[in-house]
């Protein structure tokens, strides 16, 4: 891989955390889902330039799956349901940005730590690589704790997804976990996301009952 | 040499049981201070004349008291005497400023027999070369600034800070015997002895974070420093600018000499204990004086910041040394020293400018003042550059250390170790933070206090101080300025203290073309701020005199426009909350847990609506409250003791001899 | 001759940073006009504005102090003395060892300082609210720019802007995830510092969310004018410092020749209406912020500076 493949392939992962840290930023339902889209784009575009550069050509079916899935589908189907419950407002972080942007560059910080030192003998590219899914994966799982909201809890696991797929296609030599993991991946994340529809519900159900209860002048 | 730096001393111990009966004399205040002058000085010059001298000499000498079987060793070596130039310089600026400021003192007899004596005690510190000596005069010093600390004895405020002065300083002293004791193994005081035993690496990490604690609760590292904030405001303003200018430097200099010359080469992980105290240290200390209003704790909350700075800087030198990379160490060693100069210098000054307001208004509250650049217009221009000298803007001294520091910062990424890899970053991010803190904070203190309209009578009347006083602040502005245009010929001062201390100097500055400094190569990076003064005088009074001459020149007066709204009440103004609330919202929330509680009154009603703002300090509540807490508990416990019989008196004396004999026998 | 050249290079920059300017501003209005479907004032309004308030006569509030007509040229030669040192046609600059990138920095620090201090000399509700706001958007706006540079500094392995543009310059540095980052940091940091959208809003007057025209409310006439020519510089020294840094091609080198600094000069100016037209697109198609989501926004440039000084950290080829 000549420098400026190398170059790329890190701009797009890079990228990749960097969309995680937007998605960490957003406060806004809407804004969320279309950071989300942003996100599943970089990794399609990620992808497609791993299979160019590896000459892989499964890896576009994978990056087309990831385009059309997770970048267009998914966030469309998500905006409705949105629209349907009527909860397009602020979204209630359970932590300030400040503070969840802190903890995120902690958790960056030490993906890189652990995946440098844990392979040193490995191929510059696949290191760095991990690293950025690491992030990546570990910024999905901090979007998830720090939100108490179901949709943006279903968008933090799918940006968790993203960088697992992330780290199966920067890996040379794994085709076959590669088809496996995308194809278990989507439908892992269309059950999680059935069983999240009922929570929403629930947990709907129950925040109208806080708002009752403000009413009634009982702090919520 | 040294006999005349011994004699200057001995010189100032003699001035002190002298104080005593000069303080009931009219004129006694200024012969006393005149003699503390004249001798300062005399130990500035001496220990510059050894700083500079090429050969680098070390002058000893031993006197026989103290330990029988030691004497007292006393040594100036070249860090010990560019201490000494800190601490005289200091001296000297604040008994000039007393000459004026003292005569206005109320209580002189509780202030003039320990001035000398405090000023006596820090130089026999620095000048020290055995635990025993050093640590009797460490102790001299604590306790002579108490005694001045509580010299308002009056107000309750200045009792409390003595009391928790007078504690932390005992923990500080036991903390550093403890650190001497485990240095000195078999038993030899000696400093020499020290140097040449080879502790185990268990034992000197324990000398580490001993010293830490000790030196350190001393210059006021978070978490300990609740004290200064309390103590150093509540002495007369000469005092507090030397606690806070010089004292906190003494206590660096302890550090430096245990740490970089006493203790064996240092291990990797000793760089990241004292950065992550120093990082936090300068970002907390800044964040605590933005919050509050009170001008002279202001300035005590600074001096934490900037002992922050200090000891991180402190902590890149020990990170470079133990790995090996001694001219970056040098490079890093040089900035803290520098910085130790610079702030004695700026923090000296504002102190002095703080000392002034309160003498002509009574005021240290700065909700109170306001508009005093009217009445004290060569005060104002004073505390102004030390303001801008300390907010670290070029061309004032304050940038050129801060900017050697993100130097040796930019040079970190060749440190082998993972966990200084993340932690430097970090601890940039936290000084990059502070130096705009200060800036903030420093706006603040000059804008509320001397700009604006006056916001009660008693700074409306203020009138300009005396001569003395100014004379100290401009002397110390122009040093200022000085240090911070010709950093050159400082930094190569320093050099013999860099060798002695990290094994490597910084390259030669003086000499460079147009005297830049250049602390690695011309291709990575270069400063110069005599070239940047120079261009801003020039820029600025050229396009000053080309518009007067060109446009217009014409000028009125009138009333102030206010987008229409003025209002003459002063209280319209922003005040020193308000004008800090930004940043207590922003940052506040979770570091004092500040809570803004608004309550309207219901519709219709005529209540006027309040505002109030809880602050707590989380340090004090979380750390000191439940040890005070667990003390006083076992205190109430054990005060069934002091209600005993006789014969149970006995008996416990007895019991515990038999204890004794017991664990002697076994 | 060289001695020569390079005197009459720095001097043409430091006349062509203060001749363009106002050019630059007029110029973002215009294309803002335009992109609102509105004619707009003229692209040399700018000029005309400054002249006309040099001609005037100085209003001076009556409590104001001498520090309040002092620091009218005390900003203007800092900002001034900190564009004449960012390259912009050629990237030799005979001074520029005289204050490398975090000096430039201070330097602006500087100015923004008394700035601050002149919002509240006069004693006005305003001025101070201008003042206060300014810090706390410079407490984090400072830092982050700091950080930034830190980061790349140690991609460049120099502070000096010269060098770092020619490093940039050269083939060896490629795409860094980490100077991406820094870019977009620096953006973030260069809207706050201008008082552009979202953070602060150059066009109102008489509005509470107002940060920098409420700490200058007290000035008129040449104070006004001046302060205006320095927010002007400081908007082209941003643009000429992203562009020095993010794409220094066509910067003529110090010992090149006539041709060389003719077509830098072209680029830059090039360079220049590409960023003021990139200004003005982003501030159309954006609503200014509340006062207390500034924090958030420059807080997420800090991060960033932050996350691209730490890849540079742990892994030297981020």
């Amino acid at each position: 891989m000549s420098g400026l493949q190398f170059d790329i392939a890190h701009l797009l992962a890079g990228s990749l955390v960097l969309a995680s840290f937007v998605m960490l930023y957003q406060d806004r339902l809407y804004s969320l889902l279309n950071v989300y889209a942003m996100h599943a784009t970089v990794l399609a575009m990620s992808v497609a330039w791993q299979a160019f550069v590896q000459e892989a050509p499964h890896l576009y079916l994978t990056a087309s799956i990831a385009l059309v899935f997770k970048a267009i589908i998914i966030p469309v189907a998500l905006h409705r349901i949105i629209v349907r419950l009527g909860i397009h407002r602020e979204i209630e972080t359970a932590v300030g940005v400040g503070l969840t942007m802190m903890a995120g560059i902690g958790l960056v910080a030490l993906s890189m730590v652990v995946m440098l030192r844990v392979t040193p003998g490995a191929d510059a590219l696949a290191r760095e690589d991990l690293a950025f899914s690491l992030s990546v994966v570990l910024l999905g799982l901090l979007i998830m704790v720090t939100r108490r909201n179901a949709v943006s809890q279903v968008v933090g696991f799918m940006s968790l997804e993203n960088g697992l797929v992330l780290a199966a296609t920067g890996a040379k030599g794994m085709p076959l976990v590669v088809e496996i993991s995308v194809a278990f991946s989507v439908l892992i994340a269309f059950i999680v996301i059935g069983i999240f529809l009922f929570r929403i519900r629930e947990r709907f159900d129950s925040v109208d009952v806080q708002a009752l209860d403000r009413f009634r002048g009982e702090r919520g | 040499m040294i006999s005349v730096a011994l004699w200057a001393v001995a010189a100032l111990l003699l001035l002190a049981p002298a104080g005593i009966a000069l303080s009931v004399h009219p004129r006694g205040s200024t012969v006393l201070y005149g003699g503390c002058l004249v001798v300062t000085l005399t130990l500035a010059v001496t220990a510059l004349i050894n700083l500079l001298d090429p050969f680098h000499p070390t002058w000893d000498a031993t006197l026989p008291v103290g330990l029988p079987w030691l004497g007292a060793h006393f040594r100036i070596d070249a860090l010990s005497a560019f201490f000494l130039v800190v601490v005289n310089l200091g001296g000297a600026a604040a008994s000039l400023f007393a000459l004026g400021y003292g005569r206005h003192e109320d209580s002189q007899g509780r202030v003039l027999p320990f001035y000398p004596a405090y000023l006596a005690g820090m130089n026999i510190v620095v000048m020290a070369n055995d635990a025993f000596s050093f640590l009797v005069a460490w102790e001299f010093m604590s306790l002579t600034s108490w005694a001045l600390v509580v010299s308002h004895h009056r107000e309750a405020e200045n009792v409390r800070a003595g009391y928790v002065y007078l504690l932390m300083a005992s923990f500080g002293t036991l903390c550093l015997l403890l650190a001497f004791g485990v240095l000195a193994g078999g038993g030899n005081y000696d400093f020499d002895a020290m140097r040449a035993a080879h502790p185990s690496a268990a034992l000197a990490s324990l000398v580490l974070m001993l010293v830490l604690l000790g030196a350190g609760s001393k210059a006021g590292l978070v978490p300990l420093h609740a004290w200064l904030p309390l103590a150093h405001p509540a002495a007369p303003s000469h005092v507090s600018a030397l606690m806070s200018g010089v004292m906190t430097k003494v206590a660096v200099y302890g550090f430096v000499r245990i740490v970089f010359d006493l203790l064996p080469a240092p291990e990797w992980w000793w760089s990241m204990v004292v950065l992550a105290v120093g990082g936090p240290t300068a970002t907390m200390g800044v964040l605590y004086a933005l919050m509050q209003r009170d001008i002279k704790r202001v300035l005590a909350y600074s001096t934490i910041e900037n002992i922050g700075i200090i000891f991180t800087g402190l902590g890149l030198a020990l990170a470079f040394k133990a790995e090996g990379l001694d001219w970056v160490a040098a490079l890093a060693f040089t900035a803290a020293m520098l910085h130790v100069l610079n702030h004695a210098l700026f923090k000296s000054l504002l102190f002095f400018g703080a000392g002034a307001v309160l003498h002509a208004t009574g005021e240290r509250d700065m909700e109170k003042l306001g508009g005093l650049i009217h009445r004290m217009p060569q005060t104002a221009f004073a505390v102004l550059i030390g303001c801008v000298a300390i907010s670290a803007l070029p061309p004032f001294n304050g940038f050129v250390s801060e900017w050697l520091t993100f130097q040796a910062i930019l040079l970190s990424p060749q440190l082998p170790s993972w966990g200084l890899k993340l932690i430097i970053p970090a601890v940039g991010g936290l000084l990059a933070l502070a130096a705009a803190f200060a800036a903030a904070c420093f706006v603040k203190l000059f804008g509320i206090s001397f700009l604006g309209r006056a916001r009660s009578p008693c700074a409306a009347e203020a009138n300009e101080t005396d001569h003395f006083s100014l004379g100290a602040m401009f002397l110390l502005a122009f040093f200022c300025l000085i240090t911070g245009i010709l950093p050159g010929f400082f930094i190569d001062a320093l050099a013999p203290v860099s060798k002695a201390m990290v094994g490597n100097v910084m390259p030669h500055q003086v000499g460079l073309e147009w005297l830049t400094i250049v602390p690695i190569a011309e291709s990575r990076s270069s400063y110069n701020g005599l070239l940047v003064f120079l261009f801003v005088v020039i820029c600025g009074s050229a396009a000053a005199s080309a518009i007067h001459r060109l446009a217009s020149d014409r000028l009125r007066r009138g009333p102030a426009w206010d987008c229409g709204y003025p209002d003459p009440n002063p209280a319209i103004q922003y005040s020193a909350s308000s004008f800090s609330q930004p940043i207590r919202r922003v940052f506040g929330s979770v570091i004092f847990a500040a809570r803004e509680i608004g309550e309207m009154p219901p519709p219709s009603s005529a209540a006027p609506a309040r505002l109030t703002v809880e602050v707590h300090d989380l340090i004090w509540n979380g750390l000191y409250a439940p040890i005070a807490k667990g003390i006083g508990f076992a205190t109430e416990r054990l005060n069934v003791l002091q209600f005993l019989t006789i014969r149970r008196y006995l008996t416990l004396v007895f019991v515990a001899l038999i204890v004794l004999l017991l664990v002697v026998a076994l | 001759m060289t001695t020569l050249r390079d005197i009459l290079s720095q001097g043409a920059q430091m006349f062509l940073v203060l001749l363009l300017a106002p050019l630059l501003t007029g110029f973002v209005r215009k294309v803002k006009a335009r992109l609102l479907r509105r004619r707009g004032p003229p692209l040399l309004q700018p000029y005309r504005d400054l002249i006309r308030l040099m001609r005037k006569d100085v209003v001076l509030a009556e409590n104001a102090s001498w520090l309040f007509r002092v620091i009218p040229y005390l900003i203007f030669a800092g900002t001034w003395v900190a564009a004449s040192l960012v390259p912009t046609f050629g990237s030799g600059l005979l001074f520029s060892w005289t204050a490398d990138l975090i000096a430039i920095i201070a330097l602006l620090g500087s100015a923004r300082f008394f700035q601050a201090l002149a919002g509240m000399d006069v004693g006005t509700a305003f001025g101070g609210i201008g003042s206060s706001r300014e810090v706390m958007i410079a407490s984090l706006a400072e830092p982050a720019i700091l950080i930034t540079v830190f980061g790349v500094a140690m991609i460049a392995g120099s502070t000096q802007l010269s060098r770092i543009a020619e490093f940039m310059g050269s083939s060896e540095v490629g795409l860094r995830v980490s100077l991406g980052l820094a870019l977009v940091a620096l953006i973030i940091v260069a809207l706050a510092e201008n008082a552009r959208i979202p953070v602060d809003n150059p066009a109102t007057h008489l509005e509470l969310t107002m940060v920098h025209e409420a700490m200058v409310l007290e000035y008129s006439g040449r104070h006004l004018a001046l302060i205006d020519l320095s927010s002007e510089l400081k908007l082209l020294l941003y643009v000429s410092l992203i562009a020095c840094i993010f794409v220094p091609w066509g910067a003529a080198p110090a010992d090149s020749g006539i041709q060389a600094f003719v077509f830098g000069a072209a680029l830059y100016f090039g360079k220049l209406a590409a960023g003021g037209f990139l200004l003005a697109l982003f501030e159309t198609s954006i609503a200014k912020m509340r006062v207390f989501r500034i924090p958030e926004f420059l807080g997420a440039a800090l991060m960033l500076a932050l996350l691209a000084t730490l890849l540079r950290f742990v892994s030297g080829s981020l």
